[in-house]
């Protein structure tokens, strides 16, 4: 053992300091906050709120879906129930929910801090979020948006439903995200703690800052195309409308060169949690830090140049195909990296089975097999018989849902005791973790099955022969919601009946567990000097 | 003689007080590329349709009065000029320099979308209206229309720029007036200013684009 070693502080030394969810209890001192982990459970509520939504709305559509012709709604309401869907998971869930509520608790504990740089930044960016997020559903319930969550000109500036308050709206949530980004960025290079150096970060951090820097270069990029998406639809100014001279190709250009790295805003995040999960379970440090490291940034650079695999079959040269083909499947190679890098980490770590590791393992099969059909659509030969079937929606919902949504529920159950000072009840943590991971298979395999057969998406009535495939899919879906409302309910009773967590329950080498839980108002009691890096596994722990 | 010397407040999560303005100039800087990205979006539209309306373009173009947008151009460089040595005053506690410094960069910053604003007014004589509007007998072929559409869009959000960038400096002003910013306390001052300047460079991109390429 090293005779440098830290001083943990300890909270039996000083009773006297409360932690950061009793200092104050007023609703004042929670709405005015500037306590990063505040702000924090804000987010979560926030977000867990937008999922519920967004999961009503799909599962409206998946009831819709189990007979060819109207089960329980028109066309029109099953347009409006699929964008809603869309548009709430996309822009109010996936983009915002790991890093504004895992990054915000994590982040600045991780590097030592008392907080980000700019507190007051980090809670306008919650309040900026919630106006988007009401703009955004206003504007979609009362006037009917219709047009999908990718707002493809020229149908989204002629529809006759309110296009323009919700390209505002997102707009709006954008830039809440733009200011997330920019809060992290600068609180990692400028407050990380002293002997701190960047290789002795957690993985989490590199990631949660590759993640800030899509999230400042790429959003106002569709900020901009939503914008004038929005006053075309006012005003019908033409800027993509043939009739006047314009080019609807451009806004597919302009619209994808955001939500592609956005998928990469809502993955990485993924990753980030995945890696912190990995090492702790294995009890080892990861097999190669700089690879998982090195290949975020990596993925975060290449995910700028692939946005034209979104529109091969949208009129695009032959050359220009192969290059964004073959740049796409530079993201494979990067993320291929990182999934050996975790499975070499497995190998021979004493592995302990919690339910943060199962939703790993729920993650790797959903990432890898989502990722092999990835590469398979990102050829472009293939891609023509695939596109806009339900073998893309199928692709894109095990990639970026099942890799988000497991992702952020391994990072719910692994940080729980850190931000709520309790345990879970691990016997139903392993049920739910198993029921959401069946439902999620069930749900979107057949829809793998759907697409290749030609069953295209966003259709509201199909052939009877797809029928059992879509019975299965909604089966399916509804397991996966049985699995989330159970995760509610014993996280919910594990609030306030779970056991008590020591500051280290999992037995981690990594920063955010040398404190307390929950972490005093500003995260440690005495500034740690962070001498051993966050994997030391081969060192004893620090009591 | 004015109150105490004014002094920059340490926020309890940074170390140091040079810390904390590096933290606050690298944020400045952060938000100023995410800026250039929201025109960079503009401009690649533009050099999309220039590239499929070239003659078009260049006619319409031709339509633009260069000594209106050259004089404009002027305006502003030198607006920043006065706003860099207002940031400059306040750093070596010359406060009255400073607010006249300011005054002028207000004043010119108004000058700039007073005569932006004469020359749309012009426009609108001359039928020239966005997209669907767009009504010009002279310009009539295809392109023209799309040139006037992203004119009006990038020298609007550009003019919304120099409103924020004004109301940033109004502000500072007021504070420097009362006292709040000297040498001890300058970092506000000096990242609105940063922020007019990027307002300046945006213009001086948009001034070929529009008046120049003929």
């Amino acid at each position: 053992m090293t005779t440098s070693s830290v001083q943990p502080p300890s909270h039996a030394a000083n009773p006297a300091i409360r932690d950061y969810l009793h200092e104050g209890t007023s609703i004042r001192s929670w709405l005015l906050t500037r306590d990063h982990k505040r702000i924090s459970l804000m987010f979560l509520v926030a977000t867990s709120l937008s999922l519920l939504l967004g999961g009503i709305f799909a599962l409206l559509v998946r009831v819709e879906l189990l007979t060819p012709e109207r089960t329980i709604m028109d066309a029109v309401t099953y347009n409006r129930l699929f964008t809603l869907h869309g548009i709430v998971m996309v822009f109010m869930f996936m983009i915002p929910a790991i890093p504004t509520v895992f990054g915000n608790f994590l982040l600045p504990i991780m590097i030592g801090a008392k907080d980000v740089a700019f507190p007051r930044l980090n809670l306008a960016s919650f309040y900026v979020y919630a106006l988007g997020a009401a703009i955004t559903l206003t504007a979609m319930i009362a006037g009917g948006a219709d047009m999908g969550w990718t707002f493809y000109t020229p149908y989204s500036t002629t529809s006759p439903s309110a296009v323009a308050p919700v390209g505002l709206g997102v707009f709006v949530l954008g830039l809440s995200s733009i200011m997330t980004g920019l809060n992290f960025i600068v609180t990692t290079h400028t407050l990380r703690a002293r002997n701190l150096t960047w290789h002795k970060l957690p993985l989490f951090v590199w990631s949660i800052y590759a993640t800030s820097i899509i999230q400042v270069l790429a959003t106002p990029v569709l900020g901009m195309s939503l914008l004038l998406v929005a006053v075309d639809h006012a005003w019908g100014l033409g800027i993509f409308d043939p009739r006047l001279g314009g080019d609807p190709l451009l806004f597919q250009h302009l619209f994808w060169f955001y939500s592609h790295p956005a998928v990469y805003i809502m993955v990485l995040p993924a990753m980030a949690v995945i890696s912190e999960v990995v090492c702790t379970f294995a009890h080892r440090a990861p097999a190669s830090y700089r690879a998982i490291a090195y290949s975020s940034l990596g993925i975060a650079f290449v995910g700028f140049l692939t946005w034209g695999h979104h529109m091969f079959v949208s009129g695009m040269s032959l050359l220009d195909t192969g290059i964004f083909g073959v740049l796409s499947m530079f993201v494979a190679i990067f993320s291929a990296i990182k999934v050996v890098t975790w499975v070499a980490t497995l190998r021979r770590g004493s592995i302990r089975l919690t339910t943060p590791l199962i939703y790993f393992f729920a993650f790797l099969f959903l990432f890898v097999f989502g990722g092999m059909t990835g590469v398979a659509v990102a050829t472009s030969s293939l891609d023509l018989h695939w596109h806009d079937t339900y073998f893309v929606v199928a692709h894109f919902h095990f990639i970026m849902v099942g890799g988000t949504l497991t992702a952020y529920l391994a990072a719910l159950h692994y940080w729980f005791p850190k931000m709520f000072g309790r345990m879970y009840s691990e016997r139903w943590g392993t049920v739910a973790s198993i029921t959401v991971f069946t439902g999620f298979f069930f749900t979107f395999m057949p829809q793998f099955l759907l697409g290749n057969a030609g069953m295209p998406r966003r259709y509201y009535s199909y052939p009877p022969e797809y029928q059992w495939l879509n019975v299965l899919s909604t089966a399916g879906a509804s397991v996966l919601a049985a699995g989330m409302l159970l995760t509610v309910g014993y996280l919910a009773v594990a609030l306030f009946r779970g056991e008590r967590a020591g500051a280290n329950p999992w037995d981690s080498r990594s920063y955010e567990w040398l404190t307390t839980s929950p972490p005093p108002q500003h995260n440690f009691e005495e500034q740690p000097s962070m001498d051993r890096g966050p994997y030391d596994f081969h060192l004893p722990r620090l009591v | 003689m004015r109150r105490s010397e004014p002094q920059a407040v340490l926020q309890e999560q940074f170390g140091s007080l040079e810390q904390q303005q590096h933290a606050a100039r690298f944020g400045m800087w952060l938000f100023l590329t995410s800026e250039v990205l929201l025109f960079g979006a503009l401009f690649a539209l533009y050099t999309a349709y220039r590239l499929e309306y070239a003659e078009a373009f260049r006619s319409a173009a031709r339509h633009n009065a260069v000594w209106l947008g050259t004089a404009n151009t002027l305006v502003l460089i030198t607006s920043s000029l006065f706003a860099a040595w207002a940031a400059h005053a306040v750093k070596s506690g010359r406060a009255i320099m400073a607010e006249l410094c300011l005054l002028g960069t207000l004043a010119l910053g108004g000058l700039f979308l007073f005569l932006k604003l004469t020359e749309y007014a012009d426009h609108f004589r001359h039928g020239i209206y966005p997209g669907a509007y767009f009504r010009s007998p002279e310009l009539g072929e295809r392109g023209a229309g799309t040139f006037f559409t992203l004119y009006y869009f990038m020298t609007g959000l550009h003019g919304l720029h120099v409103v924020g960038g004004m109301s940033a400096l109004a502000i500072m002003l007021l504070q420097i007036s009362r006292g709040r910013y000297g040498p001890g306390r300058s970092t506000a001052v000096e990242l609105s200013v940063l922020y007019w300047h990027l307002v300046d460079v945006i213009w001086i991109f948009l001034w070929p684009l529009f008046y120049l390429l003929t």
